[in-house]
């Protein structure tokens, strides 16, 4: 069973971490890439560029509308996700809860939905 | 013979949902086809008589039912294969040899995988609670919904929606393995702990003890207890809930006003549920691992043992509420150390915890601070203040109950105070 696990942390956190911090934090993302790719659950997963660089798209009446900025103003924002294949829930929670942002943001989980 | 169906139906429900559950891998069939093996056990046993074993008669009914309509709804060739090949192994008297477990024979009991399932915490906290009376103690949806004050198509809804997500987030059926199994014990402990909670002081309402809530919530841990005869905390908390159902029946007068502890009449306290109580959690603590509550029940046997109110042991009791909030930092603990401590070493040490607490915040809008103050400072002989702080507690207290003691409080301080 497939989930994607989006990782929502408060960019204004992560965008403040300096060289050092932000290089360990890449270390560890790394990390738990590799551990997650042995274990052969991971199917995909990349980083995003912050909200800055967000654009939003609508079509009203034929219209395509597009607008600045991220989909909601929250305080936490989807910062990067896995494709996860798990066995179950209980498996997507346990890879979630390795992921280095669940220490200091929050993972939503979410099932595909499978055909 | 609708004796005979009633008892089985206690005795059994839960277990052949379970079963069917782990057969079938639906939520919904599981029910239904229990529901059928009941209303046709009415019937049958009516006409042929009960049974020698009612539960294997019922699990075998209730099995065939679900191979019948899934063989109907032709589904796919293997589910079905699956079924009707199932071993009824383990299922008692039905020729799978071995008794029914736990037997240390290694076999789980597909009840204990339901009640994990139902109080796993990627479900709604009132979803578990819902779930766990539904599945496992065969409460209708209605009864349900009039236990917890909701509509019964909110109720409905509630229930649709958890067996949704179990199915479509994939929640395991099964007992959790041993790194997760604490965390999750806990989770299934705190669903029966809520549910006793809220049949003994409804929070709302003029029912103060919707004890059919307590008396489910009791039927459960002994469940619980019979399948995880190792867990201490499980037996702790089937203690907790005898001794506090014990006294049930002197915690209301007739006018339906809550009695306090030191003014119920003891002689009414059910003392063989308290040594019931006693004797649970004399075997929970043999195996030295304390917890939340194994200490509860250690402090409500304190005042089991009490003959009178004058009699009961506050020292004991402040140094197992020291123990608990250790254990577990709440606020409410420190409420009831305070509490313990002005009778152990008089009211102005448990005011000046109570002033503590509340100057912390921590409590803001907890009826029961201002009530606690109010008592010590009623004891102090400050009746002003006292009557202040009675003032506030009624303010915040939900039930009627709560609400009529601290009026009668506030009015024989007044009277009191007239010349």
């Amino acid at each position: 069973m497939r989930y994607l696990l989006m990782i929502c942390t408060d960019e204004s956190t992560t965008g403040a971490l300096g060289p050092e911090e932000g290089k360990a934090m890449l270390a560890e993302y790394a990390a738990f890439g590799e551990e997650m790719g042995r274990r052969g659950v991971l199917q995909g997963g990349e980083r995003l560029r912050p909200t800055a660089d967000a654009t939003t798209v609508r079509v009203r009446q034929d219209e395509v509308l597009v607008a600045d900025g991220p989909f909601a103003e929250t305080k936490e924002q989807v910062g990067g996700y896995y494709l996860a294949d798990c066995k179950d829930l209980d498996e997507a929670i346990e890879v979630a809860s390795r992921i280095p942002g669940a220490r200091y943001g929050t993972i939503e989980v979410r099932p595909i939905w499978e055909r | 013979m609708e004796g005979a169906v009633a008892r089985a139906f206690h005795e059994e429900w839960g277990r052949i949902v379970a079963i069917l559950i782990r057969v079938t891998g639906d939520w919904d069939l599981a029910e239904e086809c229990a529901q059928d093996a009941f209303a046709k056990a009415l019937e049958r046993w009516r006409r042929d008589g009960v049974p020698d074993n009612p539960g294997a008669w019922l699990t075998t009914t209730a099995r065939n039912r679900a191979v019948d309509r899934l063989r109907r709804a032709r589904i796919e060739a293997t589910k079905l294969r699956e079924v009707a090949m199932t071993s009824l192994d383990g299922l008692p008297g039905t020729g799978g040899g071995g008794p029914a477990e736990p037997d240390g024979s290694g076999i789980t009991d597909d009840r204990l995988r339901l009640i994990f399932t139902c109080c796993h915490p990627a479900l709604p906290l009132e979803a578990r609670v819902a779930l766990t009376l539904r599945t496992l103690a065969g409460l209708t949806t209605a009864e349900i919904a009039r236990a917890f004050l909701v509509g019964d198509q909110t109720m409905a809804k509630r229930l649709v929606r958890a067996k949704a997500k179990i199915r479509n987030a994939r929640i395991p059926y099964r007992v959790p393995p041993g790194e997760l199994l604490p965390e999750r014990t806990s989770a299934v402990l705190a669903v029966l702990y809520l549910l006793f909670n809220e049949g003994y002081s409804a929070t709302e309402g003029t029912d103060l003890i919707r004890s059919g809530l307590c008396a489910e919530a009791i039927r459960l841990a002994r469940l619980l207890v019979l399948l995880m005869p190792d867990e201490p905390e499980a037996r702790g908390l089937l203690a907790l809930m005898l001794l506090h159902d014990a006294r049930s029946g002197s915690r209301v007068n007739a006018l339906g006003e809550l009695v306090p502890l030191e003014e119920q009449d003891r002689t009414r306290w059910n003392a063989e549920a308290i040594a019931e109580g006693r004797a649970q959690l004399g075997q929970a603590l043999r195996r030295a691992r304390p917890g939340f509550y194994q200490i509860q029940a250690a402090i409500a046997a304190c005042h089991g043992d009490a003959a009178t109110a004058a009699d009961t042991d506050w020292a004991q009791i402040a140094l197992l509420y020291g123990r608990l909030s250790e254990l577990t930092p709440s606020p409410v603990v420190r409420l009831n150390l305070a509490v313990a401590r002005a009778m152990a070493e008089g009211p102005d040490v448990g005011l000046e915890l109570v002033d503590q607490l509340e100057n912390s915040g921590a409590l803001a809008g907890y009826h029961l601070l201002p009530a606690t103050r109010a008592d010590l400072l009623r004891r102090l002989g400050h009746d002003a203040e006292a009557a202040a702080a009675y003032r506030q507690a009624l303010a915040l207290a939900g039930s009627e109950a709560e609400r009529r003691y601290l009026g009668r409080r506030l009015a024989e301080l007044a009277r009191d105070a007239a010349p």
